[in-house]
Protein backbone atom coordinates (compact mmCIF):
# COMPACT_ATOMS: atom_id res chain seq x y z
CA UNK A 1 0.00 0.00 0.00
CA UNK A 2 1.36 3.37 -0.97
CA UNK A 3 1.01 6.34 1.30
CA UNK A 4 1.04 9.62 -0.54
CA UNK A 5 0.38 12.64 1.63
CA UNK A 6 0.70 14.73 -1.51
CA UNK A 7 -2.96 13.92 -2.08
CA UNK A 8 -3.87 16.21 0.79
CA UNK A 9 -1.88 19.00 -0.81
CA UNK A 10 -3.89 18.64 -4.01
CA UNK A 11 -7.10 19.16 -2.08
CA UNK A 12 -5.63 21.89 0.12
CA UNK A 13 -8.21 24.59 -0.61
CA UNK A 14 -11.08 22.34 0.36
CA UNK A 15 -9.23 21.00 3.41
CA UNK A 16 -8.32 24.51 4.55
CA UNK A 17 -11.95 25.53 4.32
CA UNK A 18 -12.77 22.57 6.51
CA UNK A 19 -10.08 23.57 8.98
CA UNK A 20 -11.42 27.09 9.04
CA UNK A 21 -14.88 25.71 9.82
CA UNK A 22 -13.49 23.62 12.69
CA UNK A 23 -11.61 26.58 14.11
CA UNK A 24 -14.53 28.98 13.95
CA UNK A 25 -16.86 26.39 15.47
CA UNK A 26 -14.30 25.93 18.27
CA UNK A 27 -13.94 29.69 18.78
CA UNK A 28 -17.68 30.27 18.83
CA UNK A 29 -18.37 27.39 21.23
CA UNK A 30 -15.55 28.58 23.48
CA UNK A 31 -16.80 32.17 23.65
CA UNK A 32 -20.43 31.29 24.24
CA UNK A 33 -19.49 28.30 26.38
CA UNK A 34 -17.32 30.35 28.73
CA UNK A 35 -19.85 33.18 28.93
CA UNK A 36 -22.79 30.87 29.60
CA UNK A 37 -20.57 28.68 31.77
CA UNK A 38 -19.79 31.67 33.99
CA UNK A 39 -23.48 32.46 34.38
CA UNK A 40 -24.21 28.78 35.11
CA UNK A 41 -21.37 28.58 37.64
CA UNK A 42 -22.65 31.63 39.51
CA UNK A 43 -26.15 30.14 39.39
CA UNK A 44 -24.89 26.80 40.74
CA UNK A 45 -23.29 28.62 43.67
CA UNK A 46 -26.38 30.75 44.31
CA UNK A 47 -27.99 30.49 47.73
CA UNK A 48 -31.35 30.36 45.96
CA UNK A 49 -32.17 26.64 45.83
CA UNK A 50 -34.34 26.94 42.72
CA UNK A 51 -31.61 28.71 40.79
CA UNK A 52 -28.82 26.39 41.89
CA UNK A 53 -30.69 23.18 41.25
CA UNK A 54 -31.87 24.36 37.83
CA UNK A 55 -28.27 25.08 36.88
CA UNK A 56 -27.09 21.79 38.37
CA UNK A 57 -29.70 19.89 36.36
CA UNK A 58 -28.57 21.52 33.13
CA UNK A 59 -24.93 20.78 33.82
CA UNK A 60 -25.45 17.19 34.93
CA UNK A 61 -27.73 16.47 32.00
CA UNK A 62 -25.26 17.55 29.34
CA UNK A 63 -22.31 16.00 31.11
CA UNK A 64 -24.08 12.65 31.17
CA UNK A 65 -25.01 12.37 27.49
CA UNK A 66 -22.58 11.58 24.68
CA UNK A 67 -21.95 14.66 22.58
CA UNK A 68 -22.69 12.79 19.40
CA UNK A 69 -26.24 12.14 20.60
CA UNK A 70 -26.80 15.78 21.38
CA UNK A 71 -25.59 16.66 17.90
CA UNK A 72 -28.10 14.21 16.41
CA UNK A 73 -30.90 15.50 18.58
CA UNK A 74 -30.46 19.06 17.54
CA UNK A 75 -30.03 18.16 13.91
CA UNK A 76 -32.81 15.61 13.54
CA UNK A 77 -35.21 15.72 16.48
CA UNK A 78 -35.53 19.44 17.03
CA UNK A 79 -36.69 20.17 13.45
CA UNK A 80 -39.16 17.29 13.80
CA UNK A 81 -40.61 18.73 16.97
CA UNK A 82 -40.49 22.44 16.19
CA UNK A 83 -40.78 22.27 12.42
CA UNK A 84 -37.85 24.66 12.09
CA UNK A 85 -35.15 23.42 9.75
CA UNK A 86 -31.81 24.79 10.90
CA UNK A 87 -29.35 22.92 8.75
CA UNK A 88 -26.18 21.17 9.82
CA UNK A 89 -24.05 24.28 10.37
CA UNK A 90 -26.37 26.28 12.55
CA UNK A 91 -27.36 23.30 14.65
CA UNK A 92 -23.69 22.37 15.12
CA UNK A 93 -22.89 25.88 16.42
CA UNK A 94 -25.83 25.84 18.84
CA UNK A 95 -25.17 22.29 20.01
CA UNK A 96 -21.54 22.89 20.81
CA UNK A 97 -22.21 26.16 22.60
CA UNK A 98 -24.82 24.72 24.95
CA UNK A 99 -22.93 21.47 25.43
CA UNK A 100 -19.58 23.05 26.20
CA UNK A 101 -21.20 25.55 28.60
CA UNK A 102 -21.81 22.62 30.95
CA UNK A 103 -18.13 21.62 30.92
CA UNK A 104 -16.79 25.16 31.21
CA UNK A 105 -19.26 25.75 34.05
CA UNK A 106 -17.66 23.08 36.21
CA UNK A 107 -14.16 24.47 35.64
CA UNK A 108 -15.28 28.01 36.42
CA UNK A 109 -17.20 26.87 39.49
CA UNK A 110 -14.05 25.21 40.84
CA UNK A 111 -12.17 28.44 40.11
CA UNK A 112 -14.68 30.55 42.03
CA UNK A 113 -14.62 28.13 44.96
CA UNK A 114 -10.83 28.28 45.07
CA UNK A 115 -10.90 31.95 46.10
CA UNK A 116 -10.30 32.14 49.87
CA UNK A 117 -13.06 33.39 52.17
CA UNK A 118 -10.75 36.16 53.36
CA UNK A 119 -10.68 37.72 49.88
CA UNK A 120 -14.46 37.63 49.67
CA UNK A 121 -14.75 39.25 53.09
CA UNK A 122 -12.16 41.87 52.14
CA UNK A 123 -14.16 42.82 49.06
CA UNK A 124 -17.42 43.00 50.97
CA UNK A 125 -15.77 45.00 53.75
CA UNK A 126 -14.72 47.60 51.15
CA UNK A 127 -18.40 48.07 50.36
CA UNK A 128 -18.68 46.06 47.16
CA UNK A 129 -22.09 44.52 46.55
CA UNK A 130 -21.97 40.73 46.09
CA UNK A 131 -22.22 41.27 42.32
CA UNK A 132 -19.37 43.81 42.29
CA UNK A 133 -17.32 41.49 44.48
CA UNK A 134 -17.84 38.72 41.93
CA UNK A 135 -16.92 41.03 39.06
CA UNK A 136 -13.87 42.80 40.53
CA UNK A 137 -12.46 40.46 43.18
CA UNK A 138 -13.52 36.84 42.64
CA UNK A 139 -13.80 36.27 38.87
CA UNK A 140 -10.54 37.96 37.85
CA UNK A 141 -8.61 35.80 40.29
CA UNK A 142 -10.63 32.69 39.46
CA UNK A 143 -10.02 33.07 35.72
CA UNK A 144 -6.29 33.53 36.23
CA UNK A 145 -6.20 30.35 38.28
CA UNK A 146 -8.17 28.25 35.81
CA UNK A 147 -6.93 29.64 32.49
CA UNK A 148 -4.84 26.52 31.76
CA UNK A 149 -7.86 24.30 32.44
CA UNK A 150 -10.11 26.42 30.23
CA UNK A 151 -7.61 26.24 27.37
CA UNK A 152 -7.12 22.51 27.82
CA UNK A 153 -10.89 22.09 27.64
CA UNK A 154 -10.81 24.16 24.45
CA UNK A 155 -8.27 21.79 22.91
CA UNK A 156 -10.57 18.88 23.73
CA UNK A 157 -13.41 20.89 22.20
CA UNK A 158 -11.39 21.45 19.02
CA UNK A 159 -10.95 17.72 18.64
CA UNK A 160 -14.58 17.05 19.46
CA UNK A 161 -15.76 19.35 16.69
CA UNK A 162 -14.79 16.51 14.33
CA UNK A 163 -18.03 14.82 15.46
CA UNK A 164 -20.08 17.20 13.32
CA UNK A 165 -19.10 15.14 10.32
CA UNK A 166 -21.87 12.72 11.37
CA UNK A 167 -24.46 15.28 10.26
CA UNK A 168 -22.58 15.97 7.07
CA UNK A 169 -21.01 19.29 8.00
CA UNK A 170 -17.79 20.04 6.18
CA UNK A 171 -15.34 20.57 8.99
CA UNK A 172 -11.71 19.47 8.76
CA UNK A 173 -12.59 15.79 9.09
CA UNK A 174 -15.71 16.17 6.94
CA UNK A 175 -13.71 17.80 4.16
CA UNK A 176 -11.02 15.12 4.29
CA UNK A 177 -13.70 12.43 4.33
CA UNK A 178 -15.37 13.83 1.25
CA UNK A 179 -12.11 14.07 -0.66
CA UNK A 180 -11.12 10.59 0.51
CA UNK A 181 -14.26 9.03 -0.91
CA UNK A 182 -14.18 11.08 -4.11
CA UNK A 183 -10.55 10.26 -4.93
CA UNK A 184 -10.41 6.91 -3.12
CA UNK A 185 -7.51 8.14 -0.96
CA UNK A 186 -8.80 7.07 2.47
CA UNK A 187 -5.43 6.29 4.03
CA UNK A 188 -3.72 9.46 2.87
CA UNK A 189 -6.58 11.69 3.93
CA UNK A 190 -7.21 10.19 7.34
CA UNK A 191 -3.51 10.14 8.11
CA UNK A 192 -3.16 13.71 6.88
CA UNK A 193 -5.95 15.14 9.04
CA UNK A 194 -4.69 13.20 12.03
CA UNK A 195 -1.36 14.98 11.60
CA UNK A 196 -3.13 18.33 11.32
CA UNK A 197 -5.24 17.72 14.48
CA UNK A 198 -2.17 16.56 16.34
CA UNK A 199 0.00 19.50 15.30
CA UNK A 200 -2.59 22.10 16.26
CA UNK A 201 -3.59 20.45 19.56
CA UNK A 202 -0.03 19.72 20.60
CA UNK A 203 1.27 23.22 19.91
CA UNK A 204 -1.72 24.71 21.72
CA UNK A 205 -1.07 22.62 24.81
CA UNK A 206 2.60 23.64 24.73
CA UNK A 207 1.47 27.26 24.51
CA UNK A 208 -0.84 26.75 27.50
CA UNK A 209 2.10 25.60 29.60
CA UNK A 210 4.13 28.65 28.64
CA UNK A 211 1.23 30.99 29.27
CA UNK A 212 0.57 29.61 32.72
CA UNK A 213 4.03 30.63 33.88
CA UNK A 214 3.40 34.16 32.64
CA UNK A 215 -0.03 34.93 34.05
CA UNK A 216 0.11 33.23 37.43
CA UNK A 217 -0.59 35.70 40.24
CA UNK A 218 2.41 36.53 42.38
CA UNK A 219 1.56 35.53 45.93
CA UNK B 1 -20.64 55.26 67.29
CA UNK B 2 -20.76 51.44 67.59
CA UNK B 3 -23.33 49.98 69.94
CA UNK B 4 -23.41 46.21 70.45
CA UNK B 5 -26.60 45.09 72.18
CA UNK B 6 -26.90 41.56 73.53
CA UNK B 7 -25.50 39.75 70.51
CA UNK B 8 -25.82 35.97 70.42
CA UNK B 9 -24.72 33.77 67.57
CA UNK B 10 -24.75 30.05 66.93
CA UNK B 11 -23.04 27.82 64.40
CA UNK B 12 -25.59 25.02 64.39
CA UNK B 13 -25.74 23.86 68.00
CA UNK B 14 -22.51 25.55 68.97
CA UNK B 15 -22.97 28.96 70.57
CA UNK B 16 -20.09 31.20 69.49
CA UNK B 17 -21.30 34.43 71.07
CA UNK B 18 -23.42 34.78 74.20
CA UNK B 19 -25.14 38.04 75.07
CA UNK B 20 -22.27 40.31 74.09
CA UNK B 21 -22.84 43.99 74.78
CA UNK B 22 -20.53 46.98 74.63
CA UNK B 23 -20.27 50.37 73.04
CA UNK B 24 -17.49 52.27 71.37
CA UNK B 25 -17.87 56.02 71.40
CA UNK B 26 -16.58 58.38 68.76
CA UNK B 27 -12.82 58.72 69.02
CA UNK B 28 -12.46 55.80 71.40
CA UNK B 29 -9.91 53.04 70.97
CA UNK B 30 -11.05 49.70 72.32
CA UNK B 31 -8.78 46.68 72.43
CA UNK B 32 -10.37 43.22 72.41
CA UNK B 33 -8.29 40.32 73.68
CA UNK B 34 -8.89 36.77 74.81
CA UNK B 35 -7.82 33.21 74.12
CA UNK B 36 -7.90 31.73 70.63
CA UNK B 37 -11.39 30.55 69.73
CA UNK B 38 -13.10 32.85 72.23
CA UNK B 39 -15.10 34.57 69.47
CA UNK B 40 -13.15 37.81 68.95
CA UNK B 41 -13.06 37.55 65.15
CA UNK B 42 -16.69 36.54 65.05
CA UNK B 43 -17.72 39.53 67.17
CA UNK B 44 -15.74 42.07 65.15
CA UNK B 45 -17.11 40.64 61.89
CA UNK B 46 -20.63 41.05 63.22
CA UNK B 47 -20.01 44.80 63.45
CA UNK B 48 -19.90 45.20 59.66
CA UNK B 49 -22.25 42.30 59.04
CA UNK B 50 -19.66 39.98 57.52
CA UNK B 51 -21.12 37.46 59.98
CA UNK B 52 -24.86 37.31 60.57
CA UNK B 53 -26.10 36.83 64.13
CA UNK B 54 -29.34 35.39 65.45
CA UNK B 55 -30.06 37.61 68.46
CA UNK B 56 -29.45 41.18 69.49
CA UNK B 57 -28.52 44.16 67.37
CA UNK B 58 -25.57 46.31 66.48
CA UNK B 59 -26.03 49.99 65.73
CA UNK B 60 -23.28 51.68 63.73
CA UNK B 61 -23.60 55.44 63.47
CA UNK B 62 -27.32 55.17 64.14
CA UNK B 63 -27.90 52.41 61.58
CA UNK B 64 -29.02 48.92 62.60
CA UNK B 65 -26.84 46.16 61.14
CA UNK B 66 -29.51 43.51 61.72
CA UNK B 67 -32.30 45.44 60.00
CA UNK B 68 -32.97 43.68 56.68
CA UNK B 69 -33.71 47.08 55.12
CA UNK B 70 -30.20 48.36 55.85
CA UNK B 71 -28.00 48.90 52.81
CA UNK B 72 -25.12 46.76 54.02
CA UNK B 73 -22.61 47.54 51.23
CA UNK B 74 -23.06 51.24 51.97
CA UNK B 75 -22.66 50.70 55.71
CA UNK B 76 -19.55 48.57 55.19
CA UNK B 77 -18.00 51.15 52.89
CA UNK B 78 -18.05 53.58 55.81
CA UNK B 79 -16.34 51.19 58.23
CA UNK B 80 -12.74 50.24 57.48
CA UNK B 81 -11.56 46.72 58.19
CA UNK B 82 -8.04 45.31 58.43
CA UNK B 83 -7.53 41.54 58.46
CA UNK B 84 -4.97 39.21 59.98
CA UNK B 85 -3.83 38.06 56.55
CA UNK B 86 -3.92 41.53 54.92
CA UNK B 87 -6.23 40.39 52.10
CA UNK B 88 -4.94 42.80 49.52
CA UNK B 89 -6.28 41.87 46.08
CA UNK B 90 -3.33 39.93 44.61
CA UNK B 91 -4.33 40.47 40.98
CA UNK B 92 -4.29 44.26 41.32
CA UNK B 93 -1.39 46.68 41.71
CA UNK B 94 -1.05 48.61 44.97
CA UNK B 95 -2.53 51.69 43.30
CA UNK B 96 -5.49 49.67 42.00
CA UNK B 97 -5.98 48.14 45.44
CA UNK B 98 -6.21 51.65 46.85
CA UNK B 99 -8.52 53.08 44.20
CA UNK B 100 -10.90 50.33 43.05
CA UNK B 101 -13.51 50.62 45.80
CA UNK B 102 -13.23 54.41 45.88
CA UNK B 103 -14.26 54.44 42.22
CA UNK B 104 -16.77 51.60 42.12
CA UNK B 105 -18.37 52.11 45.52
CA UNK B 106 -18.02 55.83 46.18
CA UNK B 107 -18.11 56.91 42.55
CA UNK B 108 -14.92 58.95 42.76
CA UNK B 109 -13.07 59.77 39.57
CA UNK B 110 -9.84 57.96 38.84
CA UNK B 111 -7.80 61.11 39.50
CA UNK B 112 -9.50 61.83 42.79
CA UNK B 113 -9.18 58.20 43.90
CA UNK B 114 -5.48 58.01 43.02
CA UNK B 115 -4.77 61.29 44.73
CA UNK B 116 -6.46 60.14 47.90
CA UNK B 117 -5.03 56.62 47.77
CA UNK B 118 -1.48 57.76 47.12
CA UNK B 119 -1.69 60.35 49.91
CA UNK B 120 -2.51 57.55 52.37
CA UNK B 121 0.14 55.32 50.83
CA UNK B 122 2.61 58.12 51.48
CA UNK B 123 1.38 58.38 55.05
CA UNK B 124 2.17 54.74 55.71
CA UNK B 125 5.57 55.32 54.11
CA UNK B 126 5.13 53.25 50.95
CA UNK B 127 4.67 55.75 48.16
CA UNK B 128 7.59 54.28 46.21
CA UNK B 129 5.75 50.94 45.94
CA UNK B 130 2.60 52.22 44.23
CA UNK B 131 3.18 50.35 40.98
CA UNK B 132 4.07 47.01 42.58
CA UNK B 133 1.83 44.03 43.26
CA UNK B 134 0.98 42.82 46.78
CA UNK B 135 3.05 39.67 46.36
CA UNK B 136 6.16 41.80 45.88
CA UNK B 137 5.83 43.43 49.33
CA UNK B 138 6.75 42.12 52.76
CA UNK B 139 3.99 41.23 55.22
CA UNK B 140 4.44 44.43 57.17
CA UNK B 141 4.31 46.50 54.01
CA UNK B 142 1.19 44.68 52.82
CA UNK B 143 -0.55 45.33 56.10
CA UNK B 144 0.31 49.03 55.91
CA UNK B 145 -1.13 49.13 52.38
CA UNK B 146 -4.25 47.39 53.71
CA UNK B 147 -4.61 50.14 56.32
CA UNK B 148 -4.13 52.81 53.65
CA UNK B 149 -6.72 51.07 51.49
CA UNK B 150 -9.27 51.16 54.30
CA UNK B 151 -8.47 54.78 55.16
CA UNK B 152 -8.88 55.97 51.59
CA UNK B 153 -12.61 55.26 51.93
CA UNK B 154 -12.81 57.97 54.65
CA UNK B 155 -14.16 55.54 57.26
CA UNK B 156 -16.01 56.72 60.36
CA UNK B 157 -14.44 53.84 62.34
CA UNK B 158 -11.78 51.17 61.83
CA UNK B 159 -11.94 47.49 62.76
CA UNK B 160 -8.70 45.52 63.17
CA UNK B 161 -8.69 41.73 63.50
CA UNK B 162 -5.25 40.67 64.80
CA UNK B 163 -3.44 42.90 62.31
CA UNK B 164 0.03 41.92 63.50
CA UNK B 165 -0.30 38.28 64.45
CA UNK B 166 0.61 36.95 61.00
CA UNK B 167 3.74 39.12 60.82
CA UNK B 168 7.36 38.29 61.46
CA UNK B 169 8.36 39.93 64.77
CA UNK B 170 10.55 42.57 63.14
CA UNK B 171 7.58 43.87 61.14
CA UNK B 172 5.11 44.21 63.99
CA UNK B 173 6.21 47.67 65.02
CA UNK B 174 5.95 49.30 61.61
CA UNK B 175 2.24 48.34 61.60
CA UNK B 176 1.64 49.26 65.25
CA UNK B 177 3.25 52.67 64.64
CA UNK B 178 0.69 53.41 61.94
CA UNK B 179 -2.12 52.30 64.26
CA UNK B 180 -0.84 54.39 67.16
CA UNK B 181 -0.69 57.44 64.95
CA UNK B 182 -4.21 56.78 63.76
CA UNK B 183 -5.44 56.43 67.34
CA UNK B 184 -3.75 59.67 68.35
CA UNK B 185 -5.48 61.47 65.51
CA UNK B 186 -8.81 60.52 67.03
CA UNK B 187 -9.93 57.62 64.84
CA UNK B 188 -12.61 55.41 66.38
CA UNK B 189 -11.00 51.96 66.58
CA UNK B 190 -11.95 48.46 67.62
CA UNK B 191 -8.81 46.32 67.66
CA UNK B 192 -8.59 42.62 68.29
CA UNK B 193 -4.96 42.26 69.31
CA UNK B 194 -2.70 40.73 71.89
CA UNK B 195 -0.22 43.60 71.64
CA UNK B 196 -0.58 44.80 75.21
CA UNK B 197 2.05 47.48 74.64
CA UNK B 198 -0.26 48.98 72.05
CA UNK B 199 -3.20 48.68 74.43
CA UNK B 200 -1.29 50.46 77.21
CA UNK B 201 -0.26 53.28 74.91
CA UNK B 202 -3.48 54.19 73.12
CA UNK B 203 -6.46 52.14 74.29
CA UNK B 204 -9.26 53.80 76.23
CA UNK B 205 -10.79 50.49 77.15
CA UNK B 206 -9.89 46.83 77.10
CA UNK B 207 -12.39 44.04 76.52
CA UNK B 208 -11.52 40.50 77.53
CA UNK B 209 -13.48 37.68 75.90
CA UNK B 210 -13.66 34.02 76.84
CA UNK B 211 -15.89 31.26 75.46
CA UNK B 212 -18.03 33.68 73.49
CA UNK B 213 -18.68 36.05 76.36
CA UNK B 214 -17.41 39.50 77.21
CA UNK B 215 -15.88 38.79 80.61
CA UNK B 216 -14.19 42.13 81.20
CA UNK B 217 -14.95 45.53 79.74
CA UNK B 218 -13.15 48.26 81.59
CA UNK B 219 -10.92 51.29 81.33
CA UNK B 220 -7.33 50.61 80.41
CA UNK B 221 -6.04 51.94 83.73
CA UNK B 222 -8.26 49.55 85.66
CA UNK B 223 -7.44 46.61 83.38
CA UNK B 224 -3.68 46.90 83.74
CA UNK B 225 -3.50 48.75 87.06
CA UNK B 226 -5.69 46.74 89.33
CA UNK B 227 -5.06 43.18 88.20
CA UNK B 228 -6.39 41.64 91.43
CA UNK B 229 -9.83 43.04 90.71
CA UNK B 230 -9.96 41.21 87.36
CA UNK B 231 -11.71 37.91 86.84
CA UNK B 232 -9.71 34.76 87.32
CA UNK B 233 -9.85 33.91 83.64
CA UNK B 234 -8.57 37.33 82.64
CA UNK B 235 -5.74 37.09 85.18
CA UNK B 236 -4.73 33.69 83.84
CA UNK B 237 -4.76 35.01 80.28
CA UNK B 238 -2.77 38.12 81.17
CA UNK B 239 -0.18 36.16 83.09
CA UNK B 240 0.29 33.95 80.03
CA UNK B 241 0.74 36.71 77.49
CA UNK B 242 2.68 39.07 79.75
CA UNK B 243 5.08 36.38 81.01
CA UNK B 244 7.95 37.25 78.72
N1 LIG C 1 -17.75 28.93 60.08
C1 LIG C 1 -17.69 28.35 61.31
N2 LIG C 1 -18.40 27.25 61.58
C2 LIG C 1 -18.35 26.67 62.81
N3 LIG C 1 -17.63 27.13 63.82
C3 LIG C 1 -16.90 28.24 63.62
C4 LIG C 1 -16.88 28.91 62.36
N4 LIG C 1 -16.07 29.98 62.46
C5 LIG C 1 -15.58 29.98 63.71
N5 LIG C 1 -16.08 28.94 64.42
C6 LIG C 1 -15.80 28.63 65.84
O1 LIG C 1 -16.20 29.74 66.60
C7 LIG C 1 -15.31 29.96 67.64
C8 LIG C 1 -14.84 31.38 67.65
O2 LIG C 1 -14.05 31.61 66.53
P1 LIG C 1 -13.30 33.00 66.31
O3 LIG C 1 -14.29 34.10 66.38
O4 LIG C 1 -12.51 32.89 65.05
O5 LIG C 1 -12.33 33.06 67.57
P2 LIG C 1 -11.07 34.00 67.82
O6 LIG C 1 -11.00 35.03 66.76
O7 LIG C 1 -11.31 34.57 69.19
O8 LIG C 1 -9.88 33.09 67.83
C9 LIG C 1 -14.19 28.94 67.50
O9 LIG C 1 -14.43 27.90 68.41
C10 LIG C 1 -14.32 28.48 66.09
O10 LIG C 1 -13.92 27.13 65.99
MG1 LIG D 1 -9.52 35.42 65.34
Amino acid sequence: MDINLGNIWHARDFILEGLQYSLSLTGFAMLIGITAGTVLAIARLSSNRMVSSAAATYVNLFRSIPLVLVIFWFYILLPLITGIQMGADKSAYITFAIFEAAYYCEIIRAGIQSIPKGQINAGLAMGFTPAQNMRYVILPQAFRNILPLLLTQTIVLFQDTSLVYVVGATDLLGAADKVAHRDNTLVDMYLGVAIIYFTISFSLSKAVKQLHGKIAIIR
Amino acid sequence: MIEINKISKWYGDFQVLTDCSTRINKGEVVVVCGPSGSGKSTLIKCVNALEPFQQGDIIVDGISVADPKTNLPKLRSRVGMVFQHFELFPHLSITENLTLAQMKVMGRSKEEASQKGLAYLDRVGLKAHAHKFPGQLSGGQQQRVAIARALSMDPIAMLFDEPTSALDPEMVNEVLDVMVELAQEGMTMMCVTHEMGFARRVANRVIFMDKGQIVEDCAKEAFFGNVEARSERAQQFLSKILQH
